[in-house]
């Protein structure tokens, strides 16, 4: 029971920040084509903004301000180098935002050092809030849990009940189209990217300092982003929800299941002494994101709400 | 005043020393510098150096000066080798390694291989950390010598700290997923079911080898598994989150730990941990020790204030070098290799000696408390490591049996 509780809180507080990371990409993804290899550096450039920011004022205004930072970088990306890159196709685009990520990467490392930074929840909120069969639950995990619902109202507002969110819609699926009718395409484009960054960065500074700011952040986070995309289907920013909250919730449950191969298969005649048998569930957790890409491009390869084959 | 003078004539001597004689002996240092392990790596490399301008200051390892030239290795076996290989083409001979017990053991491979074909070239690997016990078990080779006591001496002072609490009936054992982790809950099944058969280990767990960002489901199923006592052999990253994870989520019952001083740890547990983390090393800051120790403590955290004094062990390998080469009359590493072994030295915690037998340092060893009342803190907090007279373990008593075979090279 306690295994469960826990399991599903964290999963969601997880599956949430993953979520807050893959939807800028999903934008980007689907809108212009660009499979954005530099996204979760953006997350990284987040994380260490804020804990600049945080150096000198606060973290309130870190959490605003970083953000908006990262957008303007992105937006920069966009406006100065990725558009003159569009034209000659899809994979200098991609071998453009490869090589960014490798040139945020180094940035950071020489700016802020090679290991990690000691960017701190802020002491407001650095209290456990509530006891929970003996253990005690930090308030901060629910100060991104809220954050993240917020993003998602906000992010779900803007793209269904307004004008902009209407054009962009458009735009997710009928690209061309959209372009046909008059709209600065470009321009969507910019903002598109811009905003995609700055959620990206938002996520680095609520993730930050609930996992850890060090310049190998980016690396790891990377892979699993692009598994919530392709898996959630492409263009479907409610697929990368469910993506991302069922590979949140699968890696959690893993970790906490108490059980190896020989448990669940003994009945095949495994023992828990022999190689295989041994293995235990919890030992598979950093696995299960690429094992579901995988199964997933097998059994459905537009993803589980996409209308795009990729 | 006194420091003062010091290191002055440190100063100067290291100058004279520079300007009189060209030799210098060259240490390759290889060890993670980056990425989750940076801190620990850069942290042992800053006392090394320091060990290393004693000698220096003092005269010398024959007049010789020593310097220590870092390798990053990343924590990866294969990218040790490289390192390995550039420093052997450098002309280095002497490497001091010690995070990752993975990595040692590449490293012991390739130092017996490369000193069986390049006779009158060898090199000597001092391992100031790594504690597999393989490797002055089974493995054990002549030109590996261990300046830190191995995963079982250090768990028997664990195991005994336990079987005296009659309280403690549920034990939990959480490690790094390679072959350290995996001696460090060998030991603790085996030790335990000898002292004390009533314990049942509730959990038994491995994880990634510094992948895992939050420890949280892991302190849970520890909650849940109503553990009475936690053991746990992680270090570097991995012993950060545990315990900033176990701080978060409450966790009451005591962690034993072998590197509850990584850097960063003090700061992640703060006071809510005072009591409940205790730490199984040959060095305790608060430990009563001679004045001459707590100088050259004192002059550390000065010339690196960033980091605090915890690798006693590097000084007691470059010291064990250099009374070696002395005794030796020679800088040659086959030579200094059999001056030291049997070797003992003086230190400032007890008598160190150098078991000719398998190459196995044997020191005494304290079980330290995470305490509130300390006259000197780590990391600013305050807060830092007691020991008293009855939480010391005299080196003899750590002493384990070794199956040591050893090859030794015709002279």
């Amino acid at each position: 029971m306690e295994t469960i509780v826990f399991s599903l809180l964290n999963g969601v507080i997880y599956g949430l920040l993953l979520f807050m990371l893959s939807s800028g990409l999903t934008l980007i993804f689907s809108m212009m084509g660009v499979l954005n290899f530099a996204h979760a550096s953006f997350y990284m450039l987040g994380a260490y903004f804020a804990y600049s920011i945080m150096g000198v004022t606060n973290f309130w205004i870190a959490l605003i301000l970083a953000p908006v930072l990262v957008g303007l970088v992105g937006a920069a990306v966009e406006k100065w180098g990725l558009r003159n890159v569009h034209a000659h196709g899809h994979v200098a685009e991609l071998l453009f935002t490869f090589g960014l990520a490798y040139l945020i990467d180094e940035m950071v490392k020489i700016v802020w050092g090679r290991s990690s930074v000691d960017y701190r929840v802020p002491e407001v909120l650095d209290f456990p809030l509530f006891e929970l069969f003996g253990a005690e639950y930090p308030a901060y995990r629910v100060f991104i849990l809220m954050v993240s619902v917020g993003m998602l109202v906000a992010l779900w507002f803007i793209l269904n009940r307004t004008r902009a969110g209407l054009i962009i819609r458009a735009a997710l699926t009928h690209p061309h189209m959209v372009g046909h009718l008059g709209h600065n395409v470009p321009r969507i484009f910019m903002l598109v990217f811009g905003a995609g960054c700055a959620l990206a960065g938002l996520a680095g500074v609520i993730g930050g300092n609930y996992l850890v700011t060090d310049p190998a952040m980016a690396v790891q986070m990377g892979p699993i982003v692009f598994v919530v995309v392709v898996v959630g289907g492409l263009g479907s920013l409610t697929g990368a929800f469910l993506a991302a909250m069922l590979l949140g919730l699968m890696q959690t449950f893993a970790v906490g299941v108490d059980a190896s191969f020989a448990d669940l298969f003994g009945w095949l005649g495994l023992t828990a002494t022999s190689e295989l048998g041994g293995i235990t569930i919890a030992s598979l957790a950093p696995m299960i994101p690429f094992l579901m890409l995988v199964l997933i491009l097998m059994i459905r390869p537009r993803g589980l709400m996409g209308d795009r084959e990729l | 005043m006194k420091l003062v003078k010091s290191a002055a004539l440190a100063a100067a001597m290291a100058f004279a020393a520079g300007g009189a004689s060209a030799e210098t002996v060259k240490i390759a240092f290889i060890d993670p510098l980056s990425g989750p392990f940076g801190p620990s790596g850069t942290a042992g490399l800053h006392q090394w150096e320091h060990a290393v301008s004693e000698v220096n200051a003092d005269g010398g390892m024959n007049g010789a000066t020593l310097e220590m030239v870092p390798f990053d290795n990343k924590v990866s076996p294969k990218e040790s080798l490289v390192q390995l290989q550039k420093a052997i083409d450098r002309g280095i001979r002497f490497i001091a390694q010690g995070n990752g017990s993975s990595v040692a053991s590449a490293i012991i491979g390739a130092v017996n291989k490369h000193n069986k074909r390049n006779p009158g070239d060898e090199v000597l690997f001092m391992n100031y950390a790594a504690v597999d016990p393989a490797f002055t078990n089974d493995r054990c080779s002549f030109w590996h010598f261990r300046f830190d006591s191995h995963v079982d001496m250090k768990m028997a002072a664990a195991t005994d700290w336990i079987s005296e609490r009659e309280d403690i009936k549920n034990v939990y054992v959480i490690g790094q997923d390679y072959s350290f982790g995996k001696a460090v809950a060998k030991a603790a099944v085996t030790q335990l079911a000898e002292k004390r058969p009533d314990i049942e280990i509730v959990g038994n767990e491995l994880h990634p080898l510094g992948r895992v960002k939050d420890f949280t489901p892991y302190i849970q199923k520890i909650i849940s598994s109503d553990a009475d006592a936690v053991i746990t052999g992680n270090w570097g990253a991995d012993m950060v989150l545990l315990v900033k994870a176990a701080m978060d989520s409450g966790l009451e019952a005591p962690i034993l730990t072998y590197y509850g001083g990584s850097l960063g740890a003090a700061t992640a547990m703060g006071k809510a941990a005072v009591g409940q983390v205790l730490q199984v090393s040959e060095f305790v800051e608060n430990y009563p020790t001679t004045d001459a120790q707590i100088a050259r403590i004192e002059d550390y955290e000065k010339t690196y204030p960033e980091y605090d004094y915890y690798y006693h062990r590097a000084y007691n390998a470059v010291n064990f070098l250099d009374m070696a080469a002395e005794k030796a009359g020679s800088n040659d590493p086959v030579d200094i290799a059999f001056a030291m072994e049997g070797m003992t030295y003086d230190g400032p915690y007890g008598k160190v000696t150098m078991r000719a037998k398998d190459h196995q340092v044997l020191q005494d060893l304290f079980v330290s408390t995470f305490s509130a009342d300390v006259e000197r803190d780590v990391e600013d907090t305050g807060l830092g490591w007691t020991a008293s007279d009855a939480d010391r373990i005299a080196a003899g008593a750590t002493a384990q049996p070794t199956t040591c075979q050893m090859d030794r090279p015709e002279r």
